[in-house]
């Protein structure tokens, strides 16, 4: 040792601690507890300073939060259904980008409540935060009513991808279709990571809280960026491609009671709306057969469904426990087991890892880790067939909406799709009558002379 | 804007037929029984599903905001399980994370090789940044009495690497530990570090108490 050719008090005291810490471990101490190697000393002339923690911040802008929620969604919904003004929606994501995005730093956010609701119904000990539940209740009741007004502009992450949309171009059918699907995986795996209180990966991969924050790891903030020029181009592509609560939203907005309507008035197909959506979610009309035609296409769809859904269940369900099996190590008790049996085997990779270095030092109970992994890999399997199986009905049901789209008589927005972005109303002619704007009028149908 | 009249001859003839029929004289298709019942039929079915869709609603939050929930909590790290890992530094989502070093002098030796402080193979026991532990010199050495030095942590600049509480804690007394500083904690809903954290060392305490303090002479604020 070095030290030892050093011949000063401070290299001898040196080599002691050292070799009374050697001792101290080779006898399996515990090191750490604040065992009082050497006696505090007792000054006469001077006073040993007491600890000084760093106050907390106030806790009280959590239901500031709720309130601007809902305030937001009453102006979104306002302003997409009532005063159908593009300008409006495009302060309100303003603000809401300001607000929820740059202030609060993208967190307290309904994108991640979904986890926190995941968690708070699979383990009844987790109390989920009020303001959460509100976060998570909100736009969904919103959405049943007046469709998806949280995305149109009150989202922080729809905002920030809406509003530098400067060039859309068309995403083809069949990839916007199968890109589609991608929420539905996210959101499958999030809760099943969720409900174990494995990770949390919405928010491990949100790709926009880096900018919020101005600060992240550097994949964070590259694909956050990255995803940000896309959306120059490629409307809202988080939204349509990746975002998990946007699956729940549009799944409640198919059955909202209002919904923007691409005219104000009746449509007369005049064909002017039709490139005007940047997310792919404007309709065409699709006329309905009728008669004998339309009960036969009735019966093909049922039978089409009727083999799609038990069959894409169980595929999906069996897939979804093999998911959820190979998921366990995510889960800070799994992977603490896997590397004990790793390092039982010997098949342990070269350095140490940290979680079995804590685990031998705060006294290892090999059985009750393992009974733990036992419990939670059940439970991982099990969720994992039941999310699997969720996710082969949405499947079943997508292909059965693509062999026999919903039939519609005028251009529409989307039911499940359409983000209340106020877009397309500018492009129908009676809305610019609407707005005092002079154009002659199309005259198919006769109903507007 | 062009003239929308002037688009009215781009439609395809199929489309013409087809969309005629519904748009004739009265408001809405006139068209078959059929397609009149099946309107409604649909529009029971949405409005159903909607009813279900609020009351579900209503009950899972009902069922969750019911639940027995103690005070509100905060995130802090047990110092009793904490290995000085590293992870407190990096994982955080903030910069700079909020786990800082807190120093209980109570507990402290006031040594004067103080092992928290010291490089494992100091040129010199002084305050030369090559002899000291911390990456960032954020910790001040105050010379007291003969042979005690009296140490303190520069809140500011700490990044929460842990390396000196490692040291502290291998020979000396353990006085130097982390703790989640509360001026700068976000209270994420689930704690990022603790995700990463080898030893699960992260806790939720409640929010009086937000501190979890090691030794004699301590007083959180």
């Amino acid at each position: 040792m070095k030290s030892m050719v050093l011949i000063s008090p401070f290299a001898r005291s040196c080599v002691f601690l050292i070799a009374l810490a050697a001792l101290a471990l080779l006898a399996g101490m515990q090191p750490a507890l604040g065992i009082e190697r050497f006696p505090p000393p007792d000054f006469s002339g001077h006073a040993v300073p007491e600890t000084v923690v760093p106050a907390p911040q106030s806790r009280s802008a959590g239901w500031f939060d709720v309130a601007a929620l809902a305030a937001g969604l009453a102006a979104a919904a306002w302003l997409s259904l009532r005063s159908r003004s593009r300008r409006g929606i495009v302060i309100l994501s303003l603000v809401a980008l300001a607000y929820f995005g740059f202030w609060r730093r993208g967190c307290v956010c309904a994108i991640g409540s979904v986890q926190n609701i995941a968690l708070g119904i699979a383990n009844p000990d987790y109390a989920v935060p009020l303001t959460v539940i509100a976060f998570f209740t909100l736009p969904l009741v919103v959405a049943l009513i007046w469709g998806r007004a949280f995305c149109s502009g009150v989202c922080p992450h729809g905002a920030i991808q809406d509003l530098v949309l400067v060039k859309p171009v068309k995403v083809p059918g069949w990839l916007d279709e199968i890109l589609r699907v991608v929420p539905w995986i996210h959101l499958m795996l999030g809760v099943l990571l969720a409900a174990t209180g494995s990770l949390f990966i919405f928010c491990k991969f949100d790709p926009f809280v880096g900018i919020f924050r101005m600060a992240g790891p550097r994949w964070m903030l590259v694909t956050g960026v990255g995803l940000l020029a896309l959306s120059m181009f490629v409307g809202r592509p988080y939204c349509r491609y990746l975002c998990p609560y946007g699956v729940l939203l549009g799944l409640a907005s198919r059955f909202a009671k209002w919904r923007p309507t691409v005219t104000p008035d009746a449509c007369t197909q005049c064909r002017l709306c039709e490139n005007s959506c940047p997310f792919g979610a404007l309709n065409v009309p699709m006329p309905a057969q009728q008669g004998q035609e339309r009960i036969a296409r009735g019966r093909r769809r049922i039978v089409l469904l009727a083999l799609l859904v038990p069959l894409a269940a169980l595929l999906f369900g069996w897939l979804g426990g093999k998911v959820g099996i190979a998921s366990l190590p995510l889960h800070p008790d799994g992977r603490l087991a896997a590397l004990v049996l790793m390092q039982e085997r010997g098949v342990l990779p070269a350095p140490v890892p940290e979680e079995l270095t804590a685990f031998r030092q705060l006294g290892a109970d090999r059985q009750s880790v393992f009974l733990k992994a036992g419990a939670l890999e059940t439970r991982f399997f099990t969720l994992g067939c039941w999310l699997g199986a969720a996710f082969g009905l949405v499947i079943a049901l997508k292909l059965g909406r693509i062999f026999f789209p919903e039939s519609s008589v005028d251009y529409a927005t989307d039911s499940g799709r359409c983000v209340s972005c106020t877009r397309c109303f500018s492009a129908c002619p009676y809305e610019l009558v609407r707005r005092g704007v002079p154009v002659s009028l199309p005259q198919e149908g006769g109903r507007h002379d | 804007m062009t003239d929308p009249s002037a688009n009215r001859e781009r439609r395809h003839p199929a489309e013409h037929s087809a969309v005629n029929e519904p748009h004739a004289p009265g408001r809405f298709p006139s068209g078959s029984p059929d397609s009149g019942l099946s309107l409604t039929r649909r529009e029971l079915l949405k409005s159903g599903t909607r009813g279900l869709g609020l009351l579900g609603f209503g009950a899972a939050t009902g069922f969750l905001a019911g639940r027995d929930r103690k005070a509100d909590t905060l995130w802090q790290i047990n110092p009793d399980r904490c290995i000085q890992c590293g992870r407190c530094a990096t994982a955080c989502v903030l910069e700079v994370s909020a786990v800082k070093c807190t120093h209980s002098h109570g507990m402290c030796g006031y040594c004067k090789l103080c092992t928290g402080y010291f490089e494992p193979e100091p040129i010199n026991l002084d305050e030369g940044a090559e002899n000291q532990l911390c990456p960032t010199g954020a910790i001040k050495r105050e010379f007291i009495e003969d042979p005690y030095y009296e140490y303190s942590i520069i809140n500011e600049l700490c990044i929460g690497c842990g390396k000196c509480v490692k040291g502290c804690n291998m020979f000396g007394n353990g006085s130097l530990y982390l703790q989640i500083n509360h001026d700068r904690c976000v209270n994420c809903n689930i704690c990022a570090i603790s995700l990463e954290c080898p030893a699960q060392a992260f806790v939720q305490v409640p929010v009086g108490q937000p501190y979890l303090l090691r030794g004699k002479g301590t007083a959180g604020k």
